[in-house]
């Protein structure tokens, strides 16, 4: 495999069986994204892209094919490795932020460090510097419902950081925010990209959100139609 | 993830939710405070009904006449003073024996009347029965000999007779003989069963000769409605119970291939038959109160499953951000349990408060037990643990992909 790539797929497929018809949603995608790399995978809808997304973050398993990720392959893995896998190598941010209703900003960003087993003190220590860097310090003991839509998504960002993950997977996190507050978001994936060196995928059917990334990949109809680097 | 934290996630969990977990332990709360307090009160009536039948006397065997055969044919004959004196004289271990014959009569004084059963019997019925005298005097051998026109009432008796007036030396008169009384006894409270305190105690012969007149004669024979006598100790009561059988069937002809005629009952029978009947109804509510703490459980169980639909989006995130299938499914779980051991703990509370209430309302001296609170726990446990596996397992199934997309 490639020197540096966080994440390597070769020929995946993904197939559901829709009554009498199989649906293609991935058929033979390849892939590889070398760390500290920022890209976007875009494509309208029914292209395949969240069925990819849902793949590369170990929530699916492909119907065919092979997946390195951070050098380790993942296949035939059971349910619990998996799982661990995503709780240490993958942050997701999601479109509808996902956060716990009720629950602090701070305590939202302790949940993977809970299910990662680590200790008290720590936890709170690396969920606040996490807060730290998406600029949350002063709304750490805010529920969701506190803050506004920017803001929870940042809670979204830090707790999908705080992990140090190989990678981020965000899927289409500017689409249920405004466009002032979307074009904000992506200064702040593009600022942890350039100073910390975060490797950063951005699932999205918006141009503009796609040109912010300096390598596009192109997906219709369950392949790769264009891969492009600036 | 250690199991602390998984409980700290879980009470978390249902603290954000608060009424509607008080309203889904309501059901737990009820069905354990049934079982709780009904059990109580069955244990308090038992135990009240049992001290009732010990206090009719102690190690007591009675003979009465005739027996019921197989298919209910009732086997007539007569028990006889004659069959008293024999048992009096042979049977062995006993501390004292009685012949008792009984008629309900009228009882009257100053206008006042009551009916009760009038009790011919020897001196020796005060230790058969154990009843002890309050005002006055038991009657002696000598009134029996002198056949002394002299009673002894019950407590109860003595007061509806006498509305106050000190009962002792005055005259009344049953059917249509006049009695003097001599003695009050002492109420075996307890109320209602046997009216041991509405009776009136006369010597024996006195009745045979000057009360009860022909019905108390049969063939020229004196007859007696019952022999009863305490055994030395409750050990001795089946060998006493084997005597008075051999004897019997000897003084009656009765070959051993023949019914009897007569019936030993002993105190020790009627109490197993009352215990039987006690127990039957003790398990009886505690099934009612089961049936209860069924449907809380499943009150339970639908609400969990409501919450696992409600809650798929924060299932698949916790599994998106690294919860195994077993930690959601644990998860869960304590949920329910922490919810059932609460509502457990609320309703043995509230069903100890039930018991008290009707102790103190002076309706059954319940009796709150330690195995009772202890199985009312441990099954709400159960009933939290059994109807907490499967909404706990749909949720822990949940494809973490699928959870993210619910809408």
């Amino acid at each position: 495999m490639d020197n540096g790539s966080v994440i390597r797929i070769e020929s995946i497929s993904k197939h559901y069986q829709m009554g009498d018809t199989t649906v293609r949603a991935l058929d033979g995608v390849n892939l590889s994204v070398r760390a500290g790399e920022m890209l976007s995978i875009m494509g309208p809808s029914g292209s395949g892209k969240s069925t990819l997304m849902a793949i590369l973050g170990c929530l699916d398993k492909p119907t065919d094919g092979r997946y390195w990720l951070d050098g380790s392959y993942v296949e035939d893995l059971r349910d619990t490795q998996l799982a661990s896998i995503r709780g240490k190598k993958i942050g997701f941010v999601f479109q509808q932020f996902n956060l716990l209703a009720r629950t602090s900003a701070l305590e939202n960003v302790m949940l993977p460090l809970i299910y990662a087993g680590v200790r008290g003190h720590d936890k709170r220590t690396q969920a606040e510097e996490a807060l730290a860097l998406v600029g949350l310090s002063d709304r750490m003991d805010h529920g969701p419902s506190e803050l506004s839509g920017g803001q929870q998504q940042r809670v979204a960002i830090a707790r999908a950081l705080v992990n140090n993950p190989a990678i981020l997977l965000a899927d289409e996190p500017t689409g249920a925010l405004d466009s002032k507050t979307g074009v904000e978001l992506m200064d702040l994936f593009g600022k942890l990209h350039r100073e910390r060196g975060l490797t950063l995928c951005v699932v999205t059917h918006d141009p503009e959100v796609a040109a912010r990334t300096p390598r596009i990949v192109r997906l219709q109809d369950g392949r790769v139609t264009g891969d492009e680097t600036e | 993830m250690n199991v602390f934290a998984n409980i700290r996630v879980a009470l978390r969990a249902l603290a954000t939710n608060k009424l509607r977990s008080v309203l889904t332990m309501l059901g737990i709360v009820i069905g354990v405070a049934a079982v709780v307090a009904l059990m109580a009160i069955g244990n308090g009536a038992t135990a009240s009904i049992t001290e009732q039948i010990e206090g009719i006397g102690s190690n007591l065997v009675t003979v009465f006449p005739g027996s019921f055969e197989h298919g209910g044919q009732r086997i007539q004959a007569a028990l006889t003073y004659e069959d008293y004196m024999a048992l009096e004289q042979h049977v062995e271990r006993v501390n004292a024996i009685v012949a008792n014959v009984s008629q309900g009569m009228q009882l009257t004084y100053a206008g006042n009347t009551v009916d009760v059963q009038v009790t011919a019997t020897l001196p020796a019925y005060q230790q058969v029965r154990t009843v002890e005298v309050a005002n006055g005097r038991f009657f002696l051998r000598s009134d029996g000999a002198s056949r002394a026109r002299v009673v002894v009432l019950g407590s109860q008796t003595a007061t509806d007779l006498f509305a106050g007036l000190n009962p002792l030396g005055r005259t009344i008169r049953i059917g249509d003989v006049f009695f003097e009384v001599v003695g009050v006894l002492e109420s075996k409270g307890g109320g209602g069963f046997g009216n041991e305190d509405e009776i009136a105690l006369i010597p024996l012969e006195t009745g045979y000769t000057r009360l009860f007149g022909r019905n108390a004669f049969s063939h020229g024979q004196r007859k007696v409605n019952d022999v009863s006598m305490s055994a030395a100790t409750p050990e001795d009561v089946e060998w006493v119970m084997v005597q008075i059988e051999r004897i019997l069937r000897q003084r009656h002809g009765l070959k051993l291939s023949d019914d009897l005629d007569f019936t030993v009952f002993s105190q020790n029978a009627i109490l197993e038959t009352f215990d039987e009947i006690t127990a039957t109804l003790t398990i009886f509510l505690g099934a009612i109160a089961g049936i209860s703490l069924l449907v809380g459980g499943i009150g339970i169980m639908n609400i969990m499953l409501v919450s696992v639909t409600e809650r798929t989006r924060e299932i698949g995130l916790r599994k998106a951000v690294g919860a195994r299938r077993g930690t959601i499914m644990f998860q869960f779980l304590i949920e329910t349990v922490v919810l059932s051991l609460i509502g457990g703990v609320t309703g043995i509370a509230l069903g100890w408060g039930i018991a008290y209430g009707v102790s103190a309302a002076d309706l059954v001296q319940a009796d709150v037990q330690a195995n009772t609170i202890a199985m009312a726990f441990f099954f709400a446990a159960f009933v939290g643990i059994f109807f907490g596996i499967y909404p706990a397992s749909r949720a822990a199934r949940l494809s973490p992909i699928e959870a993210l997309r619910y809408e």
